[in-house]
């Protein structure tokens, strides 16, 4: 006679509004409304899907994730229910797969997802999703990331029985500018569909054609070019959606991935930047469900090409003599004869113009330099553009929370700068990771009638060609530091290459030059890397206390209310 | 990581003396000198152009005729029997070479080629005869049976450049292959 316990287990976790599930043989808790899939993944049992999408609706057209599901038998007319030692009804198993995505968790519900049910369900889905599947992973650029390959390795037959014509569909067709498709490596999982209609609000795509010959395309006289196109191919699970910018560049294995964010607007999207051998192929959105959620627009994701662009400037540029071409040179003297320069330099027709594109660990050193200088006409460049309703912030300079935290700036100087430069009150000027004939409004005229101007930048523009000075700073891909975006939440940026040619932090130029202007500070000296910068910040500003490189961790951590919200973000939590 | 204790052979004292191994050889070299000097050396009759006939008298003697049927030479590039350039540039064998001496520019396939449906064909293919150490695994790893290691054994360099074999180069050493590969025919 079995004994059950005196509280039973579905008791305890309705009180909890939760429901208990046994999952291959273990008995776990999950809230009421758990999707079976979602619930399986989070236990270790994997669950393969192609069609379900966590951020979309559910669809569960391509039947993958099939797996055996039992529930108690129902009761008899005035039968009590007979409770196991364990306080659980007995499980009876459904003689028939379900599939995990479209069902959810129930009390005493009993899932598989191993055992012969579930394996031959899946080595039939397979089958037949291969049965007219062109085979070309040799030219397949996503060989290496694709679904049905790892699941055909993983659950597939191995060979296969289908000897007959395959259907021929379109190939290599363009849908847009930015995006390819070929319709016979499509599963027909119609994620591509749900996120144009349901994201990206731009309901362009669809299914046509009956039967095996059905297919994705566009809707006659519209084209895919939404700024949020290329996020299809990041869903796409097979080579259907192909990114035209990625195509044939590079095999993904060959690829590094490096955890990072985005620096072309406030959002400070999470991103991972895939790199080989000192050159970046490729930029992803990463998830971040308090960011991006896992997407991310078409010209930031394309905005990387600068990176390995040959105006980058690898090594210091000096103007030896007035009206001289710029020179390359060498570290140590460019940094002497600049050192040499700032002393000559009087402080009050100086100006400091530095960027809000620049890490807080940048800013630090930055401001440190304007003391030992003692220049107080200083400011960042706002860039204002408008907000897209998604993920575009109006705020297209990633870090302006952090300029405004440490440096008490916000871009209003700026226009007393240009007076000044203009009536000629200002004969000097610094200018880090600008360009001022930019948004900045200043003339190449103006430029030329200053008496000196040193420039830190990573590629060569207008501002830099006027310089006297031109010293070789690194783009985002190439250094640690960390930004704050428009909602106050601080985020970290990783090296994923090395600084091209002899190129060097911004961080670590402004200490260096601090350290030869006379700074006995330690705090800005003595510091050797970003992370040691971070710590310095941390005990001086107050939102900053108690942050670590290693507490902000990949998704970050909200320090500051700003009041501004992420509009996709905003939607997403709506929904739910 | 575990310790794993490799056992080393025991030497006798007459082992490690050295003496009987010397005598061994010195007795093989007698014996490749007395037979030469008889007339008697194995492959007296090919190598006979010049001294005993012994040593092959390379260059003007070579190889060639004799090298067996798996010997790894050269890897090269080949085309099928309708003229396509084989290779679709998937990486696999950059990806396998142990020696790293295989870099590939993947790219568009050529537009007045015979397959446009193969789509990719690499733009730059290049192999470094110095690296390559001619382990033939490329071979192996290829899906498109588009590169094969050759027969050529004679590899002489005055530069480091010229060891850079690129692709025109490859596919001419490599030639056409019999037999087709259906893969990326229309029909298919």
């Amino acid at each position: 006679m079995s004994t059950p316990p005196a509280i039973l287990p579905k008791d305890a976790a309705a009180a909890e509004g939760k429901v208990n599930v046994q999952i291959n043989g273990k008995w776990y808790r999950f809230p009421k409304g758990t999707r079976i899939a979602d619930a399986c993944n989070s236990v270790g049992a994997h669950v393969p899907c192609f069609c379900y999408h966590p951020k979309l609706s559910v669809a569960g057209s391509c039947r993958m994730c099939l797996v055996e599901q039992g529930m108690p038998a129902r009761l008899a007319p005035g039968a009590t229910p007979q409770y196991g030692d364990d306080g659980y009804l007995p499980i009876s198993w459904m003689p028939r797969a379900i599939i995990a995505c479209a069902n959810t968790v129930a009390e005493n519900m009993g899932i598989r997802t191993t055992g012969k049910l579930t394996e031959e369900a899946r080595r039939g889905v397979l089958e037949f999703l291969l049965s007219n599947h062109p085979l070309d992973c040799p030219i397949c650029d996503q060989a290496g990331e694709c679904k049905l390959q790892e699941y055909t390795t993983d659950y597939g037959s191995g060979t296969h029985r289908f000897t007959e014509e395959k259907t021929k569909k379109g190939k290599n067709l363009s849908i847009g500018p930015r995006v390819n498709l070929d319709q016979e490596r499509c599963v027909l999982c119609r994620r591509c569909v749900r996120f144009m209609k349901e994201i990206a609000g731009q309901d362009v795509l669809g299914v046509v054609g009956r039967g095996t010959h059905n297919a994705i395309a566009c809707y006659p006289g519209t084209q895919l070019d939404s700024n949020y196109s290329m996020n299809v191919v990041d869903i796409c699970p097979v080579g259907a959606m192909t990114s035209k910018d990625f195509r044939f560049k590079m095999r993904v294995w060959f690829l590094k991935s490096t955890p990072t964010i985005d620096v072309n607007c406030g959002t400070g999207t999470n991103i991972n930047i895939w790199t080989r051998e000192q050159q970046v192929y490729r930029i992803t959105p990463r998830q971040n469900d308090a960011v991006n959620s896992c997407w991310m627009p078409d010209d930031h994701r394309l905005n990387y090409k600068f990176i390995n662009a040959p105006t980058r400037i690898t090594t210091p540029l000096v103007k030896t003599d007035a009206g001289a071409d710029q020179r390359p040179s060498t570290w140590d003297a460019t940094l002497n004869m600049v050192v040499e320069q700032l002393h000559r330099m009087a402080p009050s027709e100086t100006a400091l113009i530095c960027s809000a594109r620049m890490t807080n660990e940048e800013l630090y050193m930055v401001r440190a330099l304007s003391k030992q200088l003692g220049i107080t006409k200083m400011d960042i460049v706002p860039r204002k553009g408008e907000n897209d309703g998604l993920l575009v912030s109006d705020d297209r300079n990633p870090n302006t929370n952090g300029a405004k935290l440490i440096l008490g700036k916000t871009g209003a100087g700026l226009a007393n700068i240009r007076r000044g430069v203009r009536n000629n009150t200002i004969r000097f000027m610094i200018v880090l990771g600008e360009d001022l004939t930019e948004e900045a409004g200043f003339t190449a005229e103006d430029l030329a009638g200053l008496e000196y101007l040193l420039v830190i930048h990573h590629s060569e523009n207008e501002t830099t060609k006027a310089a006297d000075v031109v010293l070789p700073g690194v783009t985002f891909a190439e250094k640690y530091g960390t930004m704050i975006n428009v909602a106050g939440r601080i985020q970290r940026l990783n090296k994923a290459i090395e600084p091209i040619g002899e190129s060097r932090s911004d961080w670590e130029i402004c200490r260096n030059l601090s350290e030869g202007l006379g700074c006995d500070c330690v705090r800005v000296i003595a510091c050797p890397t970003p992370m040691s910068v971070l710590d310095e910040m941390a005990q001086e500003f107050e939102p900053l206390n108690g942050i670590t490189w290693g507490n902000i961790g990949n998704e970050g951590k909200v320090i500051m209310e700003t009041g501004v919200t992420i509009p996709l973000i905003e939607r997403e939590k709506a929904k739910k | 990581m575990a310790y794993i204790k490799i056992k080393r052979p025991k030497f006798s004292l007459l082992d490690k003396v050295y003496v009987v191994e010397l005598v061994k050889g010195l007795a093989i070299t007698m014996r490749h000198l007395v037979l030469s000097v008889l007339g008697k050396s194995r492959g007296k009759k090919d190598f006979s152009t010049k001294g005993v006939g012994v040593c092959m008298q390379f260059p003007e003697e070579r190889w060639d005729s004799r090298l067996p049927e798996y010997y790894r030479g050269a890897p090269t590039l080949v085309r099928g029997e309708d003229g396509r350039e084989r290779c679709v540039s998937c990486q696999l064998c950059e990806f396998i070479c142990p020696a790293r001496a295989i870099t590939i520019t993947p790219g568009e396939v050529d537009p007045t080629s015979n397959c446009q449906k193969q789509e990719k064909a690499p733009a730059k293919f290049e192999i470094d005869m110095l690296r390559c150490i001619y382990c033939g695994m490329c071979q192996e790893a290829c899906p498109e049976q588009a590169i094969f290691l050759s027969k050529e054994y004679l590899i002489t360099l005055t530069d480091r450049k010229q060891a850079i074999r690129d692709k025109e180069t490859l596919y001419r050493l490599g030639g056409t292959r019999k037999g087709l590969v259906n893969k990326w025919n229309q029909y298919k």
